[in-house]
């Protein structure tokens, strides 16, 4: 091959406009991708000023605003409540769906022959997690508040949360039952135990951080939904509940509550309520980081 | 695994094989049980939602049309699906679900045009140009941003995306004037909201492209701007596109966000400024006010419900199929 066909070749490539696509092209993307982050810090930005001129020129007192509960009068107005609460809420709605959830995991993962009814469990646990939380909120609303009687109460919030963070737990029981090496559950059945005692003694150990990890994480979730408790009735009350069969408004509702005023103190009361529920929901997030790296051993 | 051989007495100890035996069937007979509640939950949701739809529609629910409730047309379809006028709880009611499905569709369409270029661009930037540690910081972020809970979306919505970034431009550019909620905003906040779900997916679609496609290809004197866009793209598409049909699903069955950002006046409007309701939005206004069992609001609650989630699980079933395809290609 000559070198001059070799240019006629290539005289069609502008190569000066080739290097300067590439260079808008990343400029492009680099641009879309920091737009995220811009999104980011101005919402947090937005909170921490609204919190701000909320503490100095609304006199919110941070006492206050921690040791009293909701009021229809601004000036009254605390959040006492709603954390008990939407503590109540997390640990019965923990209690509600980690040993269903952990259960389902280990039959799905160690037990379930390949067969329809595993597929269409698995199918359906995909479609599970695609349901509108608020959907939740309906099945709470006509099945146990008013379809068994049981009222607006917090058990009801906490079935809606427990169904809604079940497949998260699931699936992520899932995969730190799958990271088990199947050389620990042959070297088991080699000693003569049964597939529940490998599970209970050696793979279900084994798994354990990842499975608190994907709880903690599904339970952070669980923490800031607000439709599934709108829809039970978690609005309008105020006072701290003093059960789970108490009625009850917790953070997110509360806060709703509060964003939805016309006032603009009761505006900025709301803002330091999310103060509050976003330093439960990193402290969550940054507690499954620390569960996952302390406790992860090496299979 | 062949337990079946009975040891002597003395290697079992107390307990016995058989005894064993026993508890691990007991155990895994338990552990269905579990997995069955899966399923039992999705049929009870799709029970319950048509049970309490029917009552709108025919007056009775289908539980009670068993007891010997009789059938009687409450809201008939046509006027359901076909009626512009959205207000079961106002005097001279009115059952039309346009107005609320065209809120919930013109939020989800308006988001899909925010996430996905910005979502798919910042895929192909972690993918394919991102160093190591651009990309330790910027997939973190992303991550904070998808787990902060949507009632912080609204309220960063109500109280800085509407008043502080449209209002003024609605008014110096337009000559707007626009209260506190707008339909543009809901589509801003549902848009930056599910940003994080485009591009973690995608990014993981794109990541699972084989280097040597990459490779042919720069062999062949592409650029990295066609290897990412001829190449890459291309053959993560299936993941891609599922990653679009989550984000939809989700800016479909968004409650909070949308309605502290888009209000609650169910109305047809070409105008971004204007304030419309989404079907979360009006379920969330059934549930602020006192609505009673068994009043045509209360019912239609269901309705809605039932549609919305038909919705959102024709969006996953297609999610599966494109997810199905996805694995196909390249395991």
């Amino acid at each position: 091959m000559s070198t001059e066909t070799d240019d006629t070749l290539f005289t069609d490539v502008d190569l000066v406009w080739e290097h300067r696509k590439n260079r808008i092209f990343l400029a492009i993307i680099f641009a879309a991708s920091l737009f995220g982050v811009v999104a980011l810090a101005l919402l947090l930005l937005d909170v921490a000023s609204d919190f701000y001129v909320g503490l100095t020129e609304y006199n919110i007192s941070l006492v206050d605003f921690f040791t009293r509960d909701g009021s229809r009068r601004e000036e009254l107005s605390g959040f006492r409540g709603a954390i008990v609460a939407s503590i109540m809420l997390m640990i019965v709605t923990a209690i509600l769906s980690f040993f269903v959830g952990v259960g389902s995991a280990i039959y799905l993962e160690e037990y379930a022959p390949d067969n329809h009814i595993t597929r269409l469990i698995e199918a359906n646990l995909a479609n599970l997690a695609g349901v509108p939380s608020i959907v939740y909120g309906l099945l709470a609303l006509a099945a146990f508040v008013n379809g068994i009687g049981m009222g607006p109460i917090l058990l009801a919030g906490a079935i809606a949360l427990g169904l809604l963070v079940m497949p998260i737990i699931i699936v992520s029981s899932q995969e730190a039952l799958r990271a088990v090496p199947d050389g620990v559950r042959n070297g088991s059945y080699a000693t003569g135990a049964t597939e529940w005692q490998t599970i209970r003694r050696v793979v279900l150990p084994a798994a354990m951080p990842g499975i608190m990890t994907g709880t903690i994480l599904g339970l952070a979730r669980a923490i800031g939904e607000t439709a599934p408790l709108i829809m039970v009735g978690a609005l309008f009350v105020n006072r701290m509940p003093y059960g789970p069969l108490d009625r009850f408004s917790a953070m997110p509702t509360q806060i709703y509550n509060w964003a939805a005023e016309p006032s603009q103190h009761f505006i900025h009361l709301a803002a330091v309520g999310i103060v509050v529920l976003l330093a439960f929901v990193f402290a969550m997030n940054a507690a499954a980081i620390y569960v996952r790296n302390k406790y992860e051993t090496e299979v | 695994m062949s337990t079946e051989t009975n040891p002597g007495p003395g290697i079992t100890g107390g307990g016995g094989a058989e005894e064993d035996m026993a508890a691990n069937r007991r155990a895994r007979r338990l552990l269905f049980g579990c997995a069955a509640i899966t399923v039992v939950t999705t049929l009870a949701i799709f029970f319950v939602l048509l049970d309490n739809a029917a009552s709108y529609f025919f007056g009775a629910r289908f539980t009670e049309m068993l007891l010997g409730a009789s059938a009687e047309r409450s809201v008939t379809f046509t006027e359901f699906f076909t009626g512009a006028r959205w207000a079961p709880d106002h005097a001279t009611p009115a059952h039309g679900v346009l107005p609320i499905v065209f809120g919930t569709l013109a939020i989800t369409v308006g988001a899909a045009f925010v996430s996905i270029p910005i979502g798919t661009a910042t895929a192909i930037y972690l993918s394919e140009y991102a160093s190591d540690g651009v990309r330790a910081k910027l997939k973190p972020t992303l991550e904070i941003l998808a787990g902060i809970p949507t009632i912080v979306y609204g309220y960063f919505a109500i109280a800085f995306i509407n008043p502080v970034v449209l209002s003024p431009i609605a008014e110096t550019l337009f000559g707007i004037n626009i209260g506190r909620y707008s339909m543009l905003s809901g589509m801003l906040v549902v848009g930056i909201m599910t940003i994080p779900m485009v591009s973690s997916i995608s990014e993981d679609a794109m990541s699972a492209v084989p280097d040597d496609l990459r490779n042919g290809a720069y062999a062949l004197g592409a650029t990295k701007f066609d290897v990412s866009t001829k190449i890459v793209l291309p053959a993560s598409i299936s993941g891609v596109f599922a990653s679009y049909i989550l984000a939809v699903s989700r800016a479909i069955g968004e409650t909070m966000a949308v309605t502290l950002a888009a209000g609650f006046n169910a109305n047809i409007t070409p105008n971004p400024f204007d304030e419309i309701m989404t079907m979360t939005a009006y379920m969330v206004s059934m549930a602020r006010g006192t609505t009673a069992v068994g009043t045509v609001e209360y019912q239609s609650l269901f309705a809605v419900g039932l549609l919305l989630f038909v919705m959102t699980l024709a969006m996953n079933l297609c999610n599966d199929w494109f997810k199905r395809r996805f694995q196909e290609e390249y395991r």
